[in-house]
């Protein structure tokens, strides 16, 4: 979802590599229809290399079937992967320029120096 | 100057207030101010709290989303999270955005349910194309306005911001920018900027008449053009007087009667005869209406 695209010579700046040193598993209320809903916009390769790096992929399937409106398990996997796992420190790293981001606390830093832009 | 100047702005802007100021020394004592006692204080003022709340559910209002659907929220200089809280009331998932960590993490204190960014909004944003249903801001689009560094260029960082704002949002969203324009010029510069990145819309003044509760919404639209939403508080203006007599009774008002008129002629009758010149009668034919005809 985060991109690195504003940094100066960076024209893909997707996806941004996660390095996790803590990861937190928070308990959310599962909401099935922003699933379904958010599920069109995520680029599913993506998410899937994104929960395999930090080990949290699970069972999730490596692609999307097409009747996945109906699976309310697999949306509950989705669910716990999007919303319900949490790196609170590591880095974000850019796969062009090798730009890293650090995360704190759960924040992300995208703050960027001037001869950045 | 310093303590002034928070008294005065304390009442509107509680959050985000970091870093308008002139002098560079005053710049770094309201950070640490900021960082201290104001974070502190703002938890506890229920007032500005419920005016931040106001606002953004005024906003939320302006976004104008398909209702009872859960949607996927941006909050633009989100502090602490005040406005995101709405959000999640409403039942919307929000990731915010803001520079300060200091108010970031009062957000983590208050344990919002959102996603947090720290990040200048002025120097874009990251975020994939067309994740958003919908952006707010309350209280923040007028820092952009400022340049902080040298190398700031307000109307470069607004571009910036707009044109990446454009980018992440979806083709129906529509983004509502609660702000306190310091001057005309200033809105000007922030409206022409949002429509080079390609967006319409315009602003909605929400009770005009008024000194305290008037709030600036900038309401840009991604999709098309369509009318702006209806400000609050304009309806009693409309119910006045009209606008085709107002100059006669503007006129009277200052006392002399509209020229050529019957009034007139019979007030200038009038005075020659204090002033003692010969004068006819007034009659009913006095200053009368010639037909078509002469």
């Amino acid at each position: 979802m985060l991109t690195s695209k504003c940094l100066k010579g960076v024209n893909v700046g997707y996806p941004l590599g996660i390095v996790a040193r803590d990861i937190k598993v928070l308990e959310t209320e599962f909401n099935s229809e922003f699933v379904l809903r958010i599920i069109p916009k995520l680029d599913w390769d993506t998410l899937w290399n994104a929960a395999d790096s930090i080990g949290h992929s699970g069972d999730l399937p490596r692609t999307l079937s097409d009747d996945y409106e109906n699976d309310v398990e697999f949306l509950k996997k989705v669910h716990h992967v999007l919303l319900e796992v949490e790196v609170i420190n590591g880095e974000l790293v850019c796969p062009e320029s090798g730009r890293k981001f650090s995360i704190s606390k759960g924040i992300p830093n995208m703050l960027l120096n001037e001869d950045e832009l | 100057m310093l303590q002034s100047w928070l008294k005065k702005n304390e009442a509107e802007c509680s959050e985000c207030m970091y870093f308008k100021i002139s002098g560079r020394q005053e710049k770094i004592m309201i950070w640490k101010y900021m960082a201290t006692v104001r974070i502190t204080r703002n938890k506890s003022s229920s007032r500005m709290i419920d005016i931040q709340v106001q606002m953004s559910e005024r906003a939320v209002e302006l976004l104008a989303l398909p209702d009872d659907e859960p949607h996927f929220l941006l909050d633009l200089g989100c502090g602490s999270g005040l406005s995101g809280s709405v959000l999640e009331d409403l039942g919307h998932t929000w990731v915010g955005i803001d520079i300060s960590s200091a108010m970031l993490d009062v957000a983590l204190e208050r344990e919002v349910e959102g996603d947090l960014l720290l990040g200048d909004v002025g120097q874009g944003l990251p975020f994939r194309a067309g994740m958003f249903d919908g952006a707010v801001s309350i209280s923040a689009l007028q820092w952009l306005c400022n340049a902080d560094k040298t190398c700031h260029h307000p109307a470069k960082r607004l571009y910036k911001f707009f044109s990446s704002l454009y980018a992440c949002l979806s083709r129906t969203a529509r983004a509502i920018f609660q702000f306190y324009p310091e001057n005309s010029d200033q809105m000007e510069l922030v409206t022409s900027q949002a429509m080079r990145a390609g967006f319409f819309g315009g602003v909605v003044v929400d009770y005009p008449n008024s000194t305290k509760a008037k709030k600036f919404f900038l309401v840009l639209m991604c999709g098309g053009a369509a009318a702006l939403p209806k400000a609050l508080g304009e309806a009693e203006e409309k119910e006045g007087i009209s606008y085709s007599s107002k100059r006669e009774q503007l006129k009277k008002m200052r006392g002399k009667p509209l020229k050529k008129s019957r009034e007139w002629i019979l007030e200038k009758k009038e005075r020659r005869r204090r002033q003692g010149k010969p004068t006819r009668h007034d009659t009913k034919y006095s200053g009368r209406k010639r037909s078509g005809r002469f």
